[in-house]
């Protein structure tokens, strides 16, 4: 065991890992299942991402390359402390921005827009792992609503919505349908990385540290998100009034999820991609592309 | 006629319960044990129910006519007995269903209708959503199917179309009970229990209400059990009626026989205070 | 008399326990009659004599205190009435066995002319049929036409009972009670009633009726049968 300012190897103890992973086996054998686990203290608040951190440090080893993300950032402050704290506590380990070349990747809010590869591993951190908290507020109901694949009440409130909005107005945390028995909420990444999760190459963990949850989506596992019959489920279409679809305005892209925000100066609306390292790589592309035309 | 519903030695106790239980309550003394102080809600409460017939259960509060409908649809276990519902050729020994099981049947093969519509209905969604929810619990996820019998089911119950997206909060006290029982009927079951659904209500509106239901039971052939203290809803709805006391059946026959000639002294006792 | 009875009453007795008053009070004693498809049996006595205690037994409105009541069946068995299953008297109700009584029960805010054709509604008589049927009994009872889509709720006396038997008439059960069923009626409309009684006896209906009037007896009974307010039985026997 390699020790490192006098914490072992992934700050956890060999024990409090060796739980995380039983966790972990049991949540990929009963793809959407919450596990519950015995969450430990870390060294920053609940909420701050303690169980997707504590799945990385029970899973990294020296060798694995490590990206971490917050809402398609790397350079938040979230996504920059967690990861010095890794490297911090897990010597021999590498980082890294780029989604292709990391090992592991834990993120906040988003999926990388790049497909991942069976080769990689993906934990998201999660706030609310219970997607029946909105309907139902008994936990021990919710649990045998689980098990019977009792969730007609979440179809409720999507009827309720469309009544109200003309439209599912679920924007975040889209109820989805793992291997089609449990529903989870797949964290608060938007509708629109929802259908990256089913058939995924590269496994999805999902940990909720304050809630002492952690559960799966398998590699190769259907998720498929609820929906009405006649009223299929959309991803947001970033068109404009003239359905049009917005472009990055750094580097073009047509396809990506798209951040909204207002330019200081001229007070106008502004579209960029969410993932910057997608952004970037699409940028090179570009100029790639321009210096070969010249 | 075919049965439905067969209830055999039906007790409900609520408390530790003791040998005495049985022997020291009943309709002469109370339905509190003397010994342990438990509650003696029902005991031995047989009957049968046939297709499309309308059983009335009369009793004063406390008598265990609410317990026995609560039991059957599962709200509270049974604490001993036996009840088997018949539906297409199958017989269902219901107190021995799993969850799930009685999940099934009290999601699409019972309707129920409680007093307090705040029971029956989620008053955080609109009066639509409450029938979807029975729809979606039965299987559909057809949204614009779920909808229209939505409508239909409303329009029927005489609730305004156009209504059908507001929440319960904003109906009257007449309207949520329409609404409850277009909520028990969307998956057209062929057992309806009908607890007190018109007390408290203003005498026009229970008139209409009762109407409805009747007009449904021709219509449907929907067997029902109707819970009431009320002797106007036996004589209007009920076949056949049990009277209940202190958890104890005391009397149980024709409906215009126990109205007409009350055999024991509490029926009597009923039937000429309410003339 | 070759025609087999479709009714017989063996001995029968009710009394009402009154625990109230801690009395018992008798009403009918060892009754003993019988009743013919296609004929009528006249209950006749004094008031006290629990003429209508007899009609009420048969139809189970009233428990029999003892005594039987042997029914023939369509289906051609026979059952006691004062001992058969709820249901199966239900049964015969809704098929075979009508009661007219003095007053009528209907639901408040139905129609009168689906009050009449409620029993052919629940026989399972087409809708516009069965109303059909309705309206021409209540023609034949000269009732109003302009009544036939209100509730009875607020007709007369006279008007009520013509839509009680009305109802009784359209039926056509196998068995027919009938309990003083022109009491109100003026002699006209009695006549009309005659009529009908008439006609049911030969679709071979089998009737027991009490009379208020004697000349209604005379007129309509093959056989007369008649209590006595003392508790001992009595016979029947030819008008």
């Amino acid at each position: 065991m390699s020790q490192n300012n006098g914490y072992p190897f992934g700050f956890l103890d060999e024990y409090a890992k060796k739980e995380v992973r039983r966790s972990v086996l049991k949540a990929i054998a009963l793809p959407g299942y919450q596990v519950p686990y015995s969450s430990r203290e870390m060294p920053m608040g609940r909420g701050f991402g303690t169980g997707g951190l504590q799945l990385t440090l029970a899973l990294i080893g020296p060798g694995e390359v490590l990206k971490v993300i917050d809402q398609g950032s790397d350079d938040s402050v979230n996504a920059v402390n967690l990861r010095s704290f890794v490297e911090l506590t897990c010597p021999g380990i590498a980082t890294t921005a780029k989604t292709e070349e990391a090992s592991l990747i834990q993120s906040r809010h988003r999926i990388p827009e790049k497909a991942l590869n069976d080769r990689q591993l993906l934990v998201l951190q999660v706030p609310y792992p219970d997607p029946l908290s909105v309907v139902e507020p008994s936990e021990d109901r919710r649990k045998a609503m689980h098990g019977e694949a009792d969730y007609a009440r979440l179809l409720v409130k999507l009827y309720e919505d469309i009544v109200k909005f003309k439209e599912i107005t679920i924007s975040h945390r889209y109820p989805t349908r793992i291997n089609g028995h449990y529903i989870i909420d797949p964290s608060p990444i938007p509708r629109f990385d929802v259908p990256k999760l089913h058939q995924s190459a590269a496994l999805a963990l999902l940990g909720a540290g304050r809630e002492k949850k952690i559960y799966a989506v398998p590699p190769y596992t259907d998720a498929v998100p609820i929906a009405f019959d006649d009223i299929p489920f959309r991803i947001e279409d970033f068109n404009d009034d003239q359905g049009r679809r917005r472009t990055c305005q750094r580097c073009g892209c047509q396809t990506s999820y798209l951040d909204e925000f207002i330019d200081s100066t001229s007070g106008e609306k502004l579209y960029q991609c969410s993932d910057i390292d997608w952004c970037n790589d699409q940028l090179t592309a570009t100029q790639h592309l321009e210096e070969v035309d010249i | 006629m075919k049965k439905i519903l067969e209830v055999n030695s039906f007790s409900k106790v609520y408390g530790s319960g003791c040998d005495c239980c049985f022997a020291e309550t009943g309709p002469e003394r109370t339905n509190i044990c003397p010994g342990c102080g438990s509650v003696v809600a029902a005991h031995d409460v047989s009957f049968s129910l046939h297709q499309g017939e309308i059983l009335g259960i009369m009793g004063e509060s406390g008598s265990g006519k609410s317990t026995v409908v609560k039991s059957l649809f599962f709200d509270e276990p049974a604490s001993w007995g036996q009840a088997s519902f018949y539906d297409n050729g199958s017989r269902y020994d219901l107190f021995e269903l799993n969850r799930a099981q009685q999940r099934q049947l009290r999601s699409q093969r019972f309707g129920m209708v409680y007093q307090n519509p705040h029971l029956g209905l989620n008053f955080a969604i609109s009066a639509g959503g409450n029938i979807a929810e029975r729809l979606l619990v039965a299987g559909d996820s057809h949204y614009q199917r779920i909808r229209s019998r939505a409508q239909d089911l409303l329009q029927r119950t005489e609730v305004l179309p156009e209504r059908m997206d507001e929440i319960p909060r904003n109906f009257s006290g007449g309207m949520q009970q329409r609404v409850q029982i277009a909520k028990a009927l969307a998956t057209d079951p062929p057992l309806l229990f009908l607890d007190e659904v018109t007390t408290g209500l203003d005498l026009s509106v229970q008139a209409a209400i009762l109407d409805l239901i009747l007009e449904i039971q021709h219509e449907l052939q929907t067997a029902m059990i109707v819970v009431t203290h009320d002797l106007g809803v036996i004589r209007l709805l009920a076949d056949r009626t049990l009277v209940m006391k202190y958890g104890r059946i005391i009397e149980a026959g024709l409906t215009d026989q126990i109205l007409e000639d009350p055999q024991h002294a509490y029926t009597q006792r009923l039937v000429a205070s309410a003339l | 008399m070759t025609v087999a009875p479709i009714l017989r009453l063996e001995n029968f007795c009710k009394n009402f326990a009154l625990h109230e008053q801690d009395k018992v009070i008798p009403s009918s004693a060892q009754v003993n009659l019988s009743v013919y498809p296609g004929r009528l049996t006249a209950l006749i006595g004094p008031t006290g004599s629990g003429k209508s205690s007899v009609l009420n037994g048969i139809y189970r409105t009233y428990l029999t205190s003892s005594g039987r009541i042997l029914y023939r069946c369509a289906a051609g068995e026979e059952i006691d009435l004062a001992r058969a299953d709820d249901h199966d008297i239900l049964a015969l109700r809704r098929s075979e066995i009508g009661f007219v009584t003095q007053f009528l029960h209907f639901l408040p805010r139905q129609k009168t002319e689906d009050v009449v054709a409620q029993p052919l509604y629940q026989q399972g008589v087409d809708k516009e049929e069965a109303r059909a049927r309705a309206r021409a009994t209540l023609e034949a009872l000269n009732l109003p036409r302009r009544l036939w889509s209100l509730s009875p709720t607020t007709f007369s006396g006279g008007e009520k009972q013509r839509v009680n038997l009305a109802r009784g008439l359209t039926a056509r059960p196998r068995l027919l009670l009938l309990d003083e069923p022109t009491a109100s009626l003026d002699p006209r409309t009695c006549q009309r009633v005659v009529a009908q009684i008439k006609s049911l006896k030969k679709a071979n209906i089998a009737m027991l009726a009490i009379f208020h009037q004697m000349d209604l007896v005379k007129q309509l009974a093959d056989e007369v049968v008649e209590l006595s307010p003392a508790a001992e039985g009595v016979m029947g026997g030819q008008p």
